[in-house]
């Protein structure tokens, strides 16, 4: 295969993971918009997406578009419960109690599900078979083509929330001024619950759409989580197009790196990258310095 | 229509609020003055439900409302206008109206409301309507403030909390907000608790008026008796 032909297929496969990683970080972005943390059990509700269809495939036997819906409300469920039982009834919620929580809390899940579901790796069929298409001299797999509509979808879906809807305004007010939020008739607490809410859904998503291209396993959790998170920092943790453009850039700089140097530094690309932008441009590649007047 | 009693308020051990009692009757503007540190904040705070006070009694038209959450608080017709305009920076100026309005949303009737509310709020203020599609981070303070207080009437309170509105900003922008302040008390019969450093200003607007030290009320009074009183101990002036 040519060089170019090569790249062209690095691309495509950079751009799908890329997709994935934005849903993930997205869901990073909402929650510390609305709470001021970084929510390390995000990457386990992803696993919990894809666990959870395996189990509405397998053991409730429902067809593969029930079984996704069953999965999303399942894993969103699992994140409502998640804020209920930790977050919330914190009295005095610092930073670090937060955090620590939340790795406890992913610690947990990760736990329960490797002892319910054992330790196996399992393959979820793809939505509509595996049959490659050729487009120029790069070959996609329809799951690549899911992944795109499902993100483009979810993104969108997120964005028209968020900028259109009295709800999505509102937790918006929260993440700007919570105290003026609470001022004007905003019930913050149930703005958090919401973001637990959504965030869950679309890493719950992610894993799902991934899982026929790579698998799933009670620990996938981890990675695609930090990567989420990775995504998320390159776009500044904006809920927006920032973290997109963040998860794209690092699926396709990932893929390339795995491609043309060695697919053993695929992982190890990330966390440079992440460490980079935390050195040097700590508030995203894609944000605008802030002008605000008094 | 507001009856407050003795009220103790603590920000953790320090006794902000000590015995301190008021009242205000409907269409009535009162102003409460006093040094940084008197407790002016804290007593908006207090009957917003966002410090509750430990001991004391908050009447509403009638109603207890002590301990109610801030949320419920507007509800029944108090809006507070907190201290540095607070708005949402990163929203425009019509979403900050429109949250304003937020708990009015549940109720169908009230949408359409909310709408001519709106233009009303552009009509009150025509600078607010030239720049409806801005983020609000970008107005200048004296807008800002100005859509700090559309933000609070876009929940129709019968009872308006004023917290430093002239807060920074130039004497000439300080008159236009008073102005649109007395003007609301006129047309719609709104009643406004207004705190002020800028005393002798808030003192010629006011009806009448609390003088606060250190937590306690030490003066009270009409207030062109205390504007020309002028022994009130602390400066009149900026």
């Amino acid at each position: 295969m040519e060089l170019a032909d090569q790249i062209a297929q690095y691309l495509v496969s950079g751009l799908s993971t890329g997709a994935i990683y934005a849903l993930i970080g997205i869901g990073f972005a909402i929650i510390y918009n609305s709470t001021d943390i970084i929510n390390f059990a995000q990457g386990e509700l992803v696993m919990l997406g894809g666990m959870f269809t395996l189990f509405s495939l397998n053991v409730l036997h429902l067809p593969l578009p029930l079984a996704i819906l069953f999965a999303v409300a399942a894993a969103t469920a699992v994140g409502v419960l998640f804020e209920r039982l930790t977050i919330r009834p914190l009295k005095s919620p610092t930073p670090l109690a937060l955090i620590i929580i939340t790795i406890g809390g992913s610690i947990l899940i990760r736990g329960i599900t490797m002892m319910i579901g054992g330790k196996d790796t399992h393959a979820i069929p793809a939505f509509s078979g595996s049959e490659p298409i050729l487009i120029g001299t790069a070959t996609i797999l329809p799951q690549h083509l899911w992944i795109f509509a499902l993100t483009a979808l979810a993104i969108t879906a997120n964005k028209l929330f968020f900028e259109y809807t009295i709800t999505g305004k509102a937790m918006r007010a929260c993440a700007v001024n919570r105290r003026a939020a609470g001022l004007v008739g905003i019930d913050v607490k149930r703005m958090v619950l919401f973001s637990f809410a959504i965030s869950s859904a679309l890493g719950s998503l992610a894993g799902i759409i991934v899982a026929p291209l790579t698998m799933t396993s009670y620990d996938v959790g981890i990675m695609l989580g930090l990567k989420g998170f990775c995504a998320a920092i390159i776009g500044g943790l904006s809920g927006g197009i920032g973290t997109v453009l963040g998860g794209l850039l690092l699926g396709v700089l990932e893929s390339l790196g795995a491609g043309l140097i060695s697919s053993g530094y695929k992982d190890a690309i990330a966390f440079i990258i992440l460490l980079l932008i935390l050195f040097i441009r700590p508030q995203g590649l894609f944000t605008k310095a802030q002008t605000e007047r008094v | 229509m507001l009856k407050v009693k003795n009220i103790n308020t603590y920000y953790g051990k320090v006794h902000a609020l000590k015995n301190i009692s008021l009242h205000l009757s409907a269409r009535e503007i009162v102003a409460l003055i006093g040094a940084n540190g008197a407790g002016k904040t804290t007593i908006l705070n207090t009957l917003s439900g966002v410090t509750p006070p430990a001991s004391g009694s908050i009447q509403f038209e009638g109603e207890g409302v002590n301990g109610l959450a801030p949320d419920r608080i507007v509800k029944i017709g108090i809006s507070q206008v907190p201290e540095g305009r607070q708005v949402f920076k990163g929203l425009t100026v019509a979403d900050n109206l429109e949250l304003g309005a937020y708990l009015r949303f549940r109720s169908r009737a009230d949408r359409n409301a909310i709408k001519l509310d709106m233009q009303h709020m552009y009509e009150l203020f025509p600078r607010l309507g030239e720049r409806k599609k801005q983020m609000a981070g970008t107005l200048s303070g004296g807008e800002q403030q100005m859509l700090a207080i559309g933000r609070a009437l876009m929940a129709r309170p019968k009872l308006l909390l004023l917290d430093e509105p002239s807060m920074g900003l130039a004497p000439l922008v300080v008159q236009e907000i008073f102005a649109v302040i007395e003007k609301l008390r006129q047309e719609e019969g709104t009643t406004v608790l207004l705190v002020e450093q800028n005393a002798k200003a808030a003192l010629k607007m006011a009806d009448r008026g609390y003088v606060l030290e250190t937590g306690k009320v030490i003066l009270e009074g009409a207030a062109a008796d205390l504007l020309e009183s002028g022994e009130t101990g602390f400066k009149t002036e900026g």
